[in-house]
Parts: structure tokens; C-alpha cells; sequence
């Protein structure tokens, strides 16, 4: 024993690695940057505040028995839309430190943040923007919504949610950490090798993003699994594939990208974490690694990963159209066979990201090709949204302004994009702010929209009130404005030949550029501000937004036929679908909710589990990033054990008496009475 | 579907039976987990498809180490695919003993498989450590890299369901062969054969081929 | 009990024959390279790979029970999904860095020429 320690304690010696605390000491607090110190002193009087409040209104049983452990639909699919939103203004924050920073650079000044502190600010703004921003908003409303539309009473498998969730938090605790704890990676969103190998970038930082989007991505793959599985066995008797509302088909075609995607990322990170932990030459320079092989792996992943975001988004666009339009969606076949389309095609263009790699012309033509293919049917889908509203009794109310600020910037985007799917242009293009701008461009103007259209469209389904719409519609049109002032002049930057990331400028000529796009940020930062207060306003007069009937908006599909919000068993009897757009038709034909005869209702058991394996985890990514060995044994081997032993727990469901369900559906022909009046 | 009109008040929605009882409560999930554990290795096939790729790419990048030709040892290899091939038909015995209801005999057929699990397991022990031994490590050059990584993948791929084998035969021996317990034999049968399957494309790419080429 | 239950778990004979098929699919195989019986290695890898790929249709068959009837056709639908990204993902990684490695590493023969410069 004795000799194990003595070798344990030289090769901690010789690594500079503690046995107990590995390669944590009090040095790697980053406080002498002042901006982190700031921040810190905010974080922690605001998080003190919350805290606290918490406790002194004596809600933390609430939240764990309500929410933390809960394995409703609805409930996860809320908190996967809180943790987005947290986390989007976290990765604005870099945004706009990173506008701030470029409009002073490149005005003569030397900006407020060092050259390593930059390239940390831009890699989290990319990893927080996609994987904890679009990711778990994207997510959460597959979740919320598509059972309901589906006439389902939860996902195939309600704890394995649970856990996604608390996986997918994981990861976005590992990244928050690092903000105060050592650093983030300076590596860029995606890690390139060889820089984000052990030689070039040393740091805690790159290990941070390998442990959380590991734990993050397998979240994601398990509840991927889940909603197919809940898509394709669950569907409300009579809903037949071509019955089920384009939001759900889309929700299908997501969750198989990400079923099929998501292990490629994993396994690609996996690669690298050996490549840094071990010491192998996967995509280091010497003895034999590739790290181009590490380029083409992490896109094979990574262009399907930017149809996962957008895919549910058109699905949402799909959903709004028809209902603010009072018409049927124009080309509903045409839109399920274009979002199939677009699954299969996703997979074959991953190399347009790396055109000037240096692969021969035959393999940049063949995948130039297949990009330009790829936007016949998305085009096909806008064409459709467009003919939906042709004649359509139009009601603007804002998630419709969405829609239309969407269709408008979106294909903007989509030009830009065939544009660099040209290899000789990319030649020329690659890297630019040109790119930045036609990324931003899709995703700002196709995602973000589609969010908050989102969130504005199903709002009242979920808490029973509407958003108040001034505030919304001045949340709109900052984030319009804003968008194009930000990114317009970043494609003139690009053509002018200005690279992406770069900290410092020699040359003060493109000031006025980035002092506009400065503006453009700040115009954004007001539209977050408004959507605030927004959601604060329309809080405190919820009793004049109220809405009882469940169906504020004329909706036509499921998930309207039943209370806002629905009851945990979402529906008191399976519904019974005949057509595509199943609700329209129920209240064509007169459909007289039941309010009697009720029967005992199936449904699964919360439990704490996902919550504990997923905390367990996290101690392991963080013991991992800083080398504390027994640590990461430790919590490794609790989860392994935590979860076999959830297996033998085989109590895992109940029945909601008959008496029950009557007193909530009572409840509610009590409501709807009062509201006809 | 046309509006004739004189079609009757259509229903909207269903009553459904109110399951008590175990044993047809579970219908429903039981074919729901059997489809997701199947879209589970899908997706598991396509981290194996990966580190395949990684090896078709990689695997001749020797860096002045040694070879395939310098480092496999065939017979070896064949004795332990004929491990695993043991145990997969030995699996399948075990779950046609579950459906005759017999309880000892698929107790009986499951260790048997995961005696020959072991063995496999064992073997590939065995030869790691040999590698290791006259140098020939993950560390050596991007082939041992990848091959290291592929066949180990699958390695613990074996462990795991070994590990899986045994907490399925305590919950067999506590409960029998109850609804859940089938189903559970069921899925580990699936990843059972399914790791079979990629040791196939294993042994055919990374040891006969590299010996050949 | 439901369809998948009753017509997917095969049956002692089908256990058998699969078994056998694998173990000729096995050997045939490792006798190649074992017994050094060909010449043409070209003709070898081709072989193996032959059998591997008709060795796997045998276990997906015989002991996985893929079958159009199980799940409503959704099991080997999600298969044959998997199998055309398994066939995009490796021939596309191989292609593409095999193409990279010609167009950007100097052959031997541009090597050679450029060392005998004169």
C-alpha cells in the first residue's frame, strides 16, 4: 500500500496534480480579470437573492416535489424553456461584450477584453447559443406540445425525460462553472484540432466543453429516443402518419436526426477526450493523427445539428400559419414530404464547412451540389406557408408578425447560404463575417423568430393567460431592427474581406461598420428587455388575459381541445381522430365534451432519480476537468449503482381514481359555463 | 374523407378499458421499450461506425511502429469469436426457454452465456495486455489509437451487458419471470447478438484484413 | 402477449441453423488468411468481406428476428435508415480524406523527382 501512495504522490509531483484536490488550487480563481470579478459580485447577490427568496418563501419543496422530480411532459418541457431562457442571457451577455469590444477595437481603441479572454467569450457564445440555448428552447417544445397533439398523456418513457432534462442542466452547470472556476476553452463552438489538442490548448478550459457537452449530448440522444418512440407508438387512435399535425412530423424528423446525429458527436468527443486523457493520436500532429479526420467527423455531426434546431421551428411556423390565416396549411403533403427531404439531405452536405480544406474539385462539387439541393425543399416549404396565407383572413396578431418578420430574413439567409454553398465563393468567403452574417442570418432570423412565435403561439396553453401583446409586438420589432442593423453590415465586413474572431484591428475603416452592428446588438438587447417585461406585465394582469376556453387562438389541432393549462393526464379520454387537423374538425361537427363516465387513468410516478443520477454526473465531469481522479471513480461508480438500483424498483405507475379525474374535468365545465356567460 | 352529411355523429374520442391487473397493464410500454432499446442500437451502431471510420482512415497511419502482421495472433481471435458465437446461440436458448415459462432453465442458459462472455472478455484481456506489454500501446501511433479504441468500444460494450447479465439474473432470481423481467431478457438479448454482430465487422476489418494487407 | 413477443424469439431449429450458417461463415474466413490459401489479396479482402457482410444477414435474421412484421415495419425501417447513414458516414469519411491526402500530400513519385532534381 505504502508504495502505491509513494508512486501516486511522485507522479502527482511530476504532473503538478494533488491526489486529493487534482489540479485545483486557489490560483484558479480568475478574479484578476476585472469583468469576471464584476460579474461574479452580480452573480452571486443575484443568485444570493433568488436563493433566498426561495427559502424564505419556503418554496424549495415545492420546486423538488413539483417540478425537480417531476416526469410530466409539460412540466419538463417548462424547464428545458427556463433553462433556454437563463442561458440565453448569459450567451447574449457575450454578444454584447464581444460587439462592444470589436466596435472600440476597430475604432483605434484596444477594447476592454485581452486576446485570451476574447477567444473564451466567443467559444461559450457559440457553445451556449446552440447547445444550451436553441438546444433545450427546441426541446422543450417538442416536449410540451407534441404529446398534447398527438392526444398522448405523457412521452413512451416519462423518467427517461426526466433525465434527458437533468443531463442536458448538467452540461449547462459544467459551462457555468467555468466562468468562475478556471476558464472556458478558446477553441471555437466546435473545438478544431489540433489547436483544442493537449499541446495547444493546455487549459481546464477545452476539458470543460468536452465533459459537458458529453453528458449534455447523451441527454439529448436519450430523449431523442424517447420522442420517436412516444411519436410512433403513441399517436391518439385513428391519428394515421399523414393525420399527425406538421409540428409533430417535424418533431419526428428531428428526434431521428438527433438519434442518428448525436452519437457521431459523442463518439468525436469521445476520440478527443482520449486524444487529451490518454495521450492517443487521434487528430494530434504527430505519429500518424489526422485532425482534419477531426474536421470531417464533428460536421457529420454538426450540419444536421443546424436542421435539428430549425426542422421543429418550420414545424412551429406550420402550426401558426394556418390557425392566424383560418385556413387549412396549403401543400400539407408536400410540407411532410420536404421535411423528409431535408432529414436524408442534411446528412450528405457536411463538407461544405470545409471547402478550402483542400479535398479535390470532384468532392467540393459533389457537396456544393448537394447544399444547393438541399434549399429546393425548403424553398417548397416557404412557397406553402405563403399560398396558406394567399386569401387567408390574416389576423396579425405577434406571433404572426414573427412569422412574417421570419419569411422575410430567413430567405435572406437561405440566399446567402447558396451563395457560400459555391466552392470558388467559399473560396473566397470562408471564414469571413460574411459567414457570421448568413449564419446568424438563418439562425437569429429561422430559430430565434420561431421561438418566441413559439413561445407567444402555446403561452397560454401552458399557464392559462396570454401574453400581453404591446409589449410583445415592441419585442418584435427591436429584435427585426436590431437583427438587420447587427448583421447587415457584418456581410459588407465580409466582402471586404474581414475574417471571423478577430480581437484587434489596425485599420480604423471599418469602424463605422462595427460601431452600426454595436447599435444592431443593442436594439436586440432592448427586444430581451421587452419580452421581459412582457412576461412580467402580462403576469400581473393575468386575470384580464385570462382564457378559459383552452382554444384562445382558433386552434385546429389537439392540444387545444383540451384546458389551458391541460391537466397532468393532458386528456380525460383518448381522443379519437378522424382527419388532419383534428380539433377543427371536433368543433365543425359539433363535439360535446364528455362530463361524465369517467375511468381510472394509467399514469407513471415521480421520482427523484434523474435528478441525483444527473447531479452525480456533474460531480464527475467537474472532478474530471480538474484531474481529481477519486473523485470521478466515485462518482461514477454512485451513478452506475444509483441507476441499477433503480431498476429494481418496479412501483413505478398508478391509477388516477375515476373520483379524481371527475372533480378536474367538473372544474372545468364550471369554468367553461362562467366564460360562456 | 368528403362531408356527405348524412354520415352519423362521428366519436371523438375513446373509452378506454381500465386495466387493473399486472398482466396487461403493461402492454402499451412493453412495445414501447422494445422499439426504443431497438432506436437505441441504432444509434450505438453509429458510434461503432465512427470508430470503424476512424480505423479505415487512420489505421494504416503506423508512425514507424509496429504493424497488424507484427502484433495479431489469428488463432487467438478465432477462439474468441467462437466465444462469443457460443454465447449468442446460448442466449437464444435461454429465451426459448423463457417462453416455455422456465424459469431455471433461462437462469441456467444466461450464465452459460455469460460464462462464454467472460471468456471472451477474458481473452481480449489477455491480449491488451500483451500489446501493452512489448510496447505496443494507444499511445504508440494513430493505428493502435484507433484499433485500441474500436475493439476496446466494443469491449466494454461486453462488459456492460455482462454486468447487465448479472443484475438481470438477481431481479430473476428475486421476482421470476414476470412481464418486466421477460421483457428486460428481451432487450439484452437484442444488444446481446446486436455486439455479436459488430464483432463480425471487427474481426473481419481490423484482424483479417490488417493481417492481409 | 403481443405479436413481437410470440413471432419474434425464433425457435431451437432456427437458433441451430443460424448458428451452423455462422460458424461456416466464421471459419471460411479465417481458413483464408490461416491456411494462406490465396495469392490474390485483392481477391482475400474481397472474400472476407463477402462473408462478414452475408454473416450478418445470417445473425439479423436468425438471432436479432428483424422482420417487416415486428414494430409494423418500423424496426427495419429504422434499420435500413441506419445502414444508409453507416454507408455515408464511413464511404464518405474515406472518400473525402482519402481525396484530401492525394490532393494535398506530394506523391512518392513528385518526391523522388524533387529529391533528383539536378
Amino acid at each position: 500500500m505504502s508504495l502505491s501512495n509513494e508512486a501516486a504522490d511522485g507522479i502527482a509531483r511530476a504532473t503538478g496534480v494533488d491526489p486529493i484536490f487534482g489540479k485545483l488550487s486557489w490560483g484558479v480563481f480568475p478574479f484578476y480579470e476585472p469583468i469576471i470579478l464584476y460579474t461574479f459580485i452580480v452573480v452571486a447577490i443575484g443568485g444570493g437573492a433568488v436563493v433566498g427568496a426561495l427559502t424564505y418563501f419556503r418554496l424549495w419543496g415545492y420546486l423538488w416535489k413539483e417540478w425537480f422530480t417531476s416526469i410530466d411532459h409539460k412540466k419538463i418541457g417548462i424547464m428545458y424553456m427556463v433553462l433556454g431562457l437563463v442561458m440565453l442571457l448569459r450567451g447574449f451577455a457575450d454578444a454584447l461584450m464581444m460587439r462592444g469590444h470589436q466596435a472600440i477595437a476597430a475604432s483605434g481603441g484596444e477594447g476592454f477584453l485581452n486576446a485570451h479572454h476574447y477567444d473564451q467569450i466567443f467559444t461559450a457564445h457559440g457553445v451556449i447559443m446552440i447547445f444550451f440555448v436553441a438546444m433545450p428552447f427546441v426541446t422543450g417544445f417538442m416536449n410540451y406540445v407534441m404529446p398534447l397533439q398527438i392526444g398522448a398523456r405523457d412521452v413512451a418513457f416519462p423518467f427517461l425525460n426526466n433525465l434527458s432534462f437533468w443531463l442536458t442542466v448538467s452540461g449547462a452547470v459544467l459551462i457555468m462553472m467555468s466562468l468562475f472556476i478556471g476558464e472556458f476553452s478558446t477553441a471555437g463552438w466546435l473545438a478544431y484540432a489540433p489547436f483544442s489538442g493537449l499541446d495547444y490548448s493546455p487549459s481546464v478550459g477545452m476539458d470543460y466543453y468536452l465533459w459537458s457537452l458529453n453528458i449534455a449530448g447523451i441527454g439529448t440522444t436519450l430523449s431523442g429516443i424517447n420522442l420517436v418512440v412516444t411519436i410512433v407508438k403513441m399517436r391518439a387512435p385513428g391519428m394515421t402518419l399523414m393525420k399527425m399535425p406538421v409540428f409533430t412530423w417535424t418533431a419526428l424528423c428531428t428526434n431521428i436526426l438527433i438519434v442518428a446525429t448525436f452519437p457521431v458527436l459523442t463518439a468525436t468527443l469521445a476520440l478527443l477526450t482520449a486524444d487529451r486523457y490518454l495521450g492517443t493520436h487521434f487528430f494530434t500532429n504527430d505519429l500518424g493523427g489526422n485532425p482534419m479526420m477531426y474536421v470531417n467527423l464533428i460536421w457529420i455531426w454538426g450540419h444536421p445539428e443546424v436542421y435539428i434546431l430549425i426542422l421543429p421551428i418550420f414545424g412551429i411556423f406550420s402550426e401558426i400559419v394556418p390557425t392566424f390565416t383560418g385556413k387549412r396549411l396549403f401543400g400539407y403533403t408536400s410540407m411532410v414530404y420536404a421535411t423528409c427531404v431535408i432529414m436524408i439531405l442534411s446528412y450528405l452536405v457536411w463538407l461544405h464547412h470545409f471547402f478550402t480544406m483542400g479535398a479535390g474539385a470532384n468532392v467540393n462539387a459533389f457537396f456544393g451540389i448537394t447544399t444547393m439541393v438541399i434549399s429546393i425543399p425548403t424553398g417548397a416549404k416557404i412557397f406553402n406557408w405563403l399560398f396558406t396565407m394567399y386569401k387567408g383572413r390574416i389576423r396579425f396578431e405577434t406571433p404572426m408578425l414573427w412569422v412574417m418578420g421570419f419569411m422575410l430574413t430567413f430567405v435572406l439567409g437561405g440566399m446567402t447560404g447558396v451563395l457560400l454553398a459555391v466552392p470558388p465563393a467559399d473560396y473566397v468567403l470562408h471564414n469571413s463575417l460574411f459567414l457570421i452574417a448568413h449564419f446568424h442570418n438563418v439562425i437569429i432570423g429561422g430559430v430565434v423568430f420561431g421561438i418566441f412565435a413559439g413561445i407567444i403561439y402555446w403561452w397560454p396553453k401552458a399557464f392559462g393567460f396570454k401574453l400581453e401583446p404591446f409589449w410583445g409586438k415592441v419585442s418584435f420589432w427591436c429584435w427585426l431592427i436590431g437583427f438587420y442593423l447587427a448583421f447587415m453590415p457584418l456581410y459588407v465586413l465580409g466582402l471586404m474581406g474581414v475574417t471571423r474572431r478577430l480581437s484587434q484591428f489596425e485599420d480604423t475603416f471599418y469602424s463605422i461598420y462595427f460601431v452600426i452592428a454595436l447599435f444592431g446588438a443593442l436594439f436586440i438587447a432592448a427586444g430581451i428587455g421587452a419580452f421581459l417585461v412582457q412576461i412580467y406585465v402580462s403576469i400581473r394582469r393575468r386575470d384580464e388575459l385570462r382564457d378559459t376556453t383552452g382554444d384562445p387562438w382558433g386552434g385546429r389541432t389537439l392540444e387545444w381541445s383540451t384546458s389551458s393549462p391541460p391537466p397532468y393526464y393532458n386528456f380525460a379520454f383518448t381522443p379519437r381522430v378522424h382527419e388532419l387537423d383534428a380539433f377543427t374538425q371536433m368543433k365543425r361537427e359539433g363535439f360535446v365534451r364528455p362530463t361524465e363516465g369517467f375511468v381510472p387513468i394509467h399514469m407513471p410516478r415521480y421520482t427523484a432519480t434523474g435528478v441525483v443520477m444527473a447531479g452525480l454526473l456533474t460531480v464527475m465531469g467537474f472532478a474530471l476537468v480538474w484531474h481529481i481522479w477519486w473523485l470521478a471513480a466515485v462518482s461514477f461508480a454512485a451513478t452506475l449503482v444509483y441507476g441499477i438500483g433503480h431498476t429494481f424498483n418496479y412501483d413505478r405507475d398508478y391509477y388516477v381514481p375515476a373520483d379524481e379525474v371527475k372533480d378536474i374535468e367538473d372544474q372545468r365545465t364550471q369554468a367553461l359555463a362562467g366564460a360562456a356567460e | 374523407m368528403s362531408d356527405t352529411g348524412a354520415n352519423p355523429p362521428k366519436e371523438f374520442f375513446v373509452i378506454e378499458d381500465p386495466h387493473h391487473g399486472d398482466d396487461h397493464g403493461e402492454h402499451h410500454h412493453e412495445t414501447g421499450t422494445m422499439l426504443g432499446f431497438w432506436i437505441y442500437l441504432m444509434s450505438d451502431c453509429l458510434i461503432f461506425g465512427i470508430l470503424f471510420a476512424t480505423y479505415a482512415v487512420l489505421g494504416q497511419n503506423y508512425a514507424a511502429g509496429p504493424a497488424p502482421a507484427d502484433l495479431f495472433e489469428i488463432e487467438k481471435i478465432l477462439l474468441a469469436t467462437f466465444a462469443l458465437l457460443f454465447s449468442s446461440i446460448t442466449y437464444g436458448f435461454a429465451v426459448l426457454r423463457m417462453d416455455m415459462d422456465d424459469l431455471r432453465g433461462t437462469v441456467l442458459w444466461l450464465i452459460v452465456t455469460g460464462l462464454f462472455g467472460a471468456g471472451f472478455l477474458y481473452l481480449e484481456f489477455q491480449e491488451f495486455s500483451h500489446l501493452w506489454h512489448i510496447g505496443a500501446t494507444p499511445m504508440a501511433s494513430a493505428f493502435l489509437s484507433s484499433f485500441f479504441f474500436l475493439v476496446g468500444t466494443h469491449g466494454l460494450h461486453v462488459l456492460g451487458g455482462s454486468i447487465w447479465l448479472i443484475v438481470l439474473l438477481m431481479q430473476l432470481g428475486q421476482r421470476g419471470l414476470t412481464h418486466e423481467n421477460k421483457r428486460r431478457v428481451m432487450c439484452l438479448s437484442l444488444f446481446w447478438h446486436f455486439l455479436d454482430l459488430i464483432w463480425i465487422g471487427v474481426f473481419s476489418l481490423v484482424y483479417l484484413t490488417g493481417v492481409l494487407l | 402477449m403481443s405479436d413481437h413477443a410470440k413471432g419474434g424469439h425464433g425457435t431451437f431449429k432456427s437458433y441451430v441453423v443460424g448458428f451452423l450458417l455462422s460458424v461456416v461463415l466464421t471459419l471460411i474466413p479465417f481458413w483464408i488468411v490461416l491456411g494462406d490459401v490465396m495469392d490474390n489479396t485483392a481477391w482475400a479482402v474481397a472474400i472476407i468481406f463477402a462473408m462478414g457482410a452475408t454473416q450478418m444477414m445470417v445473425h439479423i435474421h436468425y438471432f436479432l428476428h428483424v422482420s417487416l412484421k415486428v414494430e409494423a415495419g418500423w424496426q427495419v425501417m429504422s434499420m435500413g435508415l441506419t445502414i444508409l447513414l453507416l454507408v455515408i458516414v464511413m464511404a464518405g469519411s474515406i472518400w473525402v480524406m482519402f481525396n484530401l491526402d492525394e490532393n494535398m500530400m506530394p506523391a512518392h513519385e513528385q518526391i523522388e523527382r524533387v529529391r533528383n532534381l539536378p
